[in-house]
């Protein structure tokens, strides 16, 4: 018997090698008449002044830093859910205490402005 | 060559194809469903009732001129689109979508109709359904503009946002099936309650089912919650720059999500392929009809809902979805030890 993580793996290259072929067939197809303007990034038609590489607003980085937090959370209560039928009583009791704690930092993250945009 | 690796190999092969082929059922649909809901006809020239627009569109796309910006980074945009396709066809990959079969007697044992029989699915297809917003952020920065910077960064905010409310909703499942198998979970569906209601997970997990559908269509960003292309705002969002084939990964890309979701929502909460008048061995065209009617409503939604504002959008992933998931679990946890659900 096969390790059932190999079709997935089949099924990735298959993915992958579908992907290339067609950008590389179209590649020999399509035709390549560039000039400068061309291969501006598009601004509505103003000739772009700086690069996109620029500050941007600090609230992704929060968001993305309160994923990191809850995320890790969620895939604790995987396991958890899974065997919750043999836990019973003290699971339910283990998940009260730790969502808990998790709710006291939302709503910390709450009042402290992390969860409002702008 | 064994039977049963032949069969493993032409099953893998036909996902691939019908994968393929739902996109660009997907893309008719969407055309024809829109025109249906705006008093239009629709693509009608190509082949019979239009029905050869997808070939036109793609074979249209296949002669344009690709672009790439100049101070674009070459390496990160070549590779975004692939990204986004591979990870969407991967994420098909553990979905079951019918009971197990010899087809017909062809063969000796019994294989099952998905692509790999992983007894931790969920995981998995949670896993690399997170992936899929490498290849948008990659997308947004490498092409060096504005808008796609812009596009790129809201959406994997909203990707990243909506995931949590994902993930609890997949656990809330997991709670009541107790696996992380998706063929456990679709055969613990199986049968009635008093003998005409179906046992699926949808009756007993309403709030979950909302859940999940709401965090789907925000991590396919669908409509209403479409930010990331935004076209009045953002012009195309993450794929402003992108033109040709590489535009044509993104768009596979979307309604293969779009796909998966729906044949992970039919698993989790519609019985799967369980239904009743047709045999076990004929389950997979319930599952067809299912995911089918799941497809629909992501396109109605499109084009019935306007789009929502940015702000509204956290603001309802963070304060109210996210909530909602959780109380949802440790109610559904208290309901399975008092009623033994």
């Amino acid at each position: 018997m096969l390790s059932p993580y190999i079709p997935i793996a089949i099924f990735v290259v298959v993915a992958t090698g579908f992907a290339l072929f067609t950008l590389v067939f179209s590649g020999l197809l399509h035709p390549e008449k560039y000039n400068k303007v061309k291969l501006e990034p598009y601004e509505c038609g103003i000739e772009p002044l700086t690069d996109a590489r620029d500050r941007y607003s600090i609230r992704y980085y929060l968001v993305a830093m309160l994923f990191v937090i809850f995320d890790v959370e969620t895939v604790f209560m995987f396991p958890w859910a899974v065997i919750f039928d043999k836990l019973l009583l003290f699971g339910l009791i283990e998940m009260l205490v730790f969502i808990f704690i998790l709710v006291v930092g939302y709503y910390y993250a709450w009042q402290k402005g992390a969860l409002e945009w702008v | 060559m064994s039977p049963l690796l032949l069969a493993q190999v032409a099953l893998t092969l036909f996902v691939f194809v019908m994968l393929l082929s739902s996109a660009a059922v997907m893309v008719y649909v969407e055309r024809k469903v829109a025109a249906l809901l705006q008093q239009r006809l629709g693509p009608y020239l190509v082949g019979p009732k239009g029905l050869l627009q997808p070939i036109a569109d793609v074979v249209k796309l296949m002669f344009k001129e690709e672009l790439r910006p100049r101070a674009a980074d070459a390496l990160l945009f070549t590779l975004a689109p692939i990204i986004s396709a591979t990870a969407a066809f991967a994420a098909f990959a553990v979905v079951p979508f019918g009971a197990e079969t010899t087809f017909f007697g062809l063969l000796d044992e019994r294989v099952r109709l998905q692509v790999a029989d992983v007894n931790v699915a969920v995981l998995v297809i949670f896993a690399i359904a997170s992936m899929s917003v490498y290849g948008i952020v990659l997308a947004g920065w490498s092409a060096n503009s504005k808008y796609s910077l812009l596009g790129g960064l809201r959406s994997s905010a909203q990707m990243i946002s909506y995931e949590l409310s994902y993930g609890l909703a997949l656990a809330t499942v997991l709670l009541v099936g107790n696996s992380l198998s998706l063929t456990d979970l679709v055969n613990r569906q199986a049968g009635t309650w008093l003998g005409f209601i179906p046992r699926w997970f949808i009756f007993v997990q309403p709030l979950g089912f909302f859940i999940y559908m709401t965090a789907g269509i925000a991590e396919t960003n669908r409509a209403p919650f479409d930010f990331p292309e935004a076209e009045q705002e953002l012009v195309a969002g993450y794929h402003t720059e992108y033109s040709s084939m590489s535009f044509a990964m993104f768009f596979l890309a979307e309604y293969i999500n779009m796909v998966t979701v729906s044949a992970v929502a039919t698993d989790l909460f519609l019985g799967g392929w369980h239904g009743p008048l047709l045999p076990e061995s004929l389950g997979w065209i319930w599952f067809l009809i299912k995911v089918a009617a799941l497809l629909f409503f992501y396109v109605w939604m499109r084009w019935t809902l306007p789009r929502y504002r940015y702000d509204q959008l956290m603001a309802f992933g963070w304060k109210v979805l996210l909530p909602l998931a959780v109380i949802n679990l440790l109610v559904t946890a208290a309901g399975v030890l008092y009623f033994g659900l």
